[in-house]
């Protein structure tokens, strides 16, 4: 097991290296002088020079190339051009965020959607079968920041005075925040890594609230997460629950399903310890696949929700031309999605112990 | 009636094999869901081809007698006759909302079908080479499409459009490239398996040049995969492709795009929800018809679902 691991983490240095070559290219790529492109109409002949110097780009490209991954690799990501602060800085402000938001949808489109497939394929053809394959095929069809607006009007407005009132923008409530971890500690003169880190875990909900104790906060804050992680959750929803069904449908035609049931094993245990253990080989492949979906999904919701999350940060980026920002969290973005397809390959291990000799 | 037609089709199973095209055809025309699909699909060609004689408006001309953000005006539903009809209401820019929506399938058709033709023949010849010379050449092509795969395909679209440009050209080129790797892999996994079979070899025996027997001898075994995989493709390619446009980086106004009317219209959900109402819908019951036209394409082309009834 641990040699898979090991392998499996030595084929993901290429993928990483090519994923950092795509977004140094991303800046290289755009046509025009970078200086002017960056700083705009604030690009004078001298601040041009300054600027080039200042960032290298009058050396050759392989150095510097060579200089980006180095930075990247001491977790240097550069400045943004428009709010002169650390690209780092903004990432862990911004990323907490969407990934509590990923996380949410992704626990809620895993629950119903195995649910949904396993009831369809146990009462295969009856009629919760085909509304829930015919709710999964609109499911998929659908984009996900219409369902975000659609539910905010529904739950938001049609809903406004019920109990069932789900707050449609923000991340909290008007006056609502989490509370910094530096200044909960008085850290104030850190920096590097141990900042980044702070940083980065006051952003989070449930660590935050465990450390300061602030629950009012966090039940506001996930109460406000309901709405997105619906949006978000529904495509990959749909995916899973039709993978769900096929897949158990096939292992339950299998012989050794019915030695199980013939040597009188009760119906409970056929299904949950027999059939599942193999149909779940490709459930766990779609949920990976789909937290690409996930990771859009959340980019995409965010604008809807009006959430402070990578994907506000990103669209504005792209539109003020703030390339460093840009560059930033299509890597972060970009190698979250490859570690979370490394868990899948090494839960194949865990699941199918065949996978582990080869 | 029904017997009938069970004994004919059995007669015909049992005296005359179909050819595997018109098998493939019949059973497409049996399944479910793709005839639900094709129903779909076929109005909306419909409506795209017609989309001048239905719309009752210019979609971008702003009717300056309407009133903005005004909500449907049926008469049959019983709206008061002295005002103007209006099936989906006013947009934020005084236009008709129907007439926009009606044209915007001519956009939402075109956009599917150009990206994915795109990445069909960049990714088709990919795979091709890949598959056929193997060796460095395919190990370089290959990890470069393994790197294009490890970002989400959406957020890399997004990146390439922040290279291009905002627009809705550049848009469908970022969709067009981010959609080459799954053919590439496709055809590179058709062409290597085929490449040393036997009537390949035949063919290169009688002195067959390598264009021909990539061109004629191989490549068509890769044609069934790609049909349905294109299928699938078109339905997210106009997914994505509303999406860029809803967040500003694909089609400008005033052109009638189903995603730049939601985007346009995102802070109205509360007061006009209508004019997200039907884009909306048009996007879904568009996608949806390819979702479902593609899966029937799949059963119906699947070799060991052959002869078996359909679902």
């Amino acid at each position: 097991m641990l040699q898979f691991i090991s392998r499996r983490l030595f084929l993901l240095i290429p993928v990483m290296i090519g994923i950092v070559f795509i977004t140094f290219g991303i800046v290289r790529a755009i046509p025009g002088n970078p200086c002017v492109t960056m700083l705009g109409e604030r690009a004078t002949p001298e601040k041009c020079q300054l600027f080039m110097e200042r960032f290298g780009l009058n050396e050759h490209w392989i150095i510097q190339f060579g200089r980006y991954l180095g930075n990247m690799a001491l977790g240097d990501f550069g400045t943004s051009i428009k709010f002169s602060r650390p690209v780092v800085d903004i990432i862990a402000e911004r990323l907490p965020l969407t990934i509590e938001l990923t996380l949410c949808a992704m626990i809620f489109s895993t629950l119903f959607g195995v649910l949904l497939g396993v009831v369809s394929a146990l009462k295969r053809n009856s009629l919760i079968d085909t509304l829930t394959m015919i709710l999964a095929n609109i499911g998929v069809s659908m984009p996900v920041f219409w369902l975000g607006l659609i539910l905010a009007y529904v739950f938001a407005l049609l809903l406004k005075d019920t109990p069932f009132y789900i707050p449609p923008s923000g991340r909290f409530s008007a006056g609502m925040t989490l509370m910094s971890l530096s200044k909960y500690w008085g850290l104030t003169d850190i920096s590097g890594f141990p900042k980044f880190a702070l940083s980065f875990i006051s952003n989070l909900l449930l660590p935050n609230a465990i450390i300061t104790g602030n629950w009012t906060a966090v039940k506001d804050g996930l109460w406000h997460l309901i709405l997105p992680s619906i949006a978000v959750g529904t495509i990959p929803m749909a995916v899973i629950a039709r993978m769900t069904r096929s897949s158990l449908l096939e292992v339950l035609g299998l012989d050794y399903i019915r030695t199980a049931r013939a040597k009188g094993l009760i119906e409970r245990l056929v299904i949950s310890k027999h059939a599942m253990r193999n149909a779940m080989i490709p459930i766990v492949t779609i949920i990976g696949i789909e937290t690409g979906s996930l990771l859009s999904g959340a980019v995409l919701t965010e604008t809807v929700f009006a959430l402070p999350g990578v994907g506000t940060q990103l669209i504005g980026a792209i539109l003020a031309r703030d390339y460093p920002v840009v560059q930033g969290f299509t890597l972060v973005i970009a190698m979250i999605f490859v570690l979370a397809n490394l868990l899948v390959d090494l839960s194949y291990a865990y699941l199918d112990p065949r996978i582990r000799v080869d | 009636m029904t017997k009938m037609a069970d004994l004919d089709s059995t007669k015909s199973n049992l005296y005359q094999r179909q050819s595997p095209g018109k098998e493939s055809l019949r059973r497409l025309f049996r399944h479910r869901s793709a005839q639900v699909g094709m129903v779909i699909l076929f109005f909306l060609i419909i409506i795209a081809i017609f989309a001048p004689v239905i719309a009752p408006y210019d979609p971008i001309k702003i009717l300056k007698e309407a009133k903005r953000r005004d909500t449907p005006c049926v008469h049959i539903l019983g709206c008061d006759e002295s005002k103007t009809e209006h099936i989906m209401g006013i947009d934020g820019n005084s236009r008709d909302l129907f007439s926009r929506v009606i044209f915007g399938s001519r956009l939402s058709l075109q956009i599917g079908l150009a990206t994915i033709s795109f990445a069909i023949i960049i990714g088709g010849i990919i795979g091709a080479l890949a598959g056929y010379i193997g060796g460095w050449v395919d190990t370089l092509l290959m990890r470069i499409m393994d790197v294009l795969m490890a970002f989400p395909s959406l957020l890399l679209a997004i990146a390439i459009v922040t290279v291009l440009g905002t627009g809705l050209i550049n848009a469908l080129l970022a969709i067009g490239i981010v959609s080459i790797p799954r053919f590439a892999r496709l055809v590179r996994a058709s062409v290597l398996s085929t490449k040393e079979l036997d009537y390949v070899a035949a063919s290169r025996a009688l002195g067959a040049s390598p264009m021909r027997l990539l061109f004629i001898r191989i490549l068509p075994n890769s044609i069934t995969p790609l049909i349905v995989q294109g299928t699938l493709g078109i339905a997210t390619a106009i997914l994505d492709a509303a999406a860029l446009s809803f967040l500003g980086l694909g089609a400008e106004p005033p052109r009638p795009e189903w995603g730049l009317m939601l985007g346009e219209e995102k802070n109205s959900v509360f007061n006009a929800p209508h004019l997200l109402i039907f884009p909306g819908i048009a996007i879904m019951l568009t996608v949806l018809s390819f979702n479902l036209v593609g899966d029937g394409l799949r059963d119906a082309l699947d070799p060991r679902l052959r002869g078996k009834p359909v679902s």
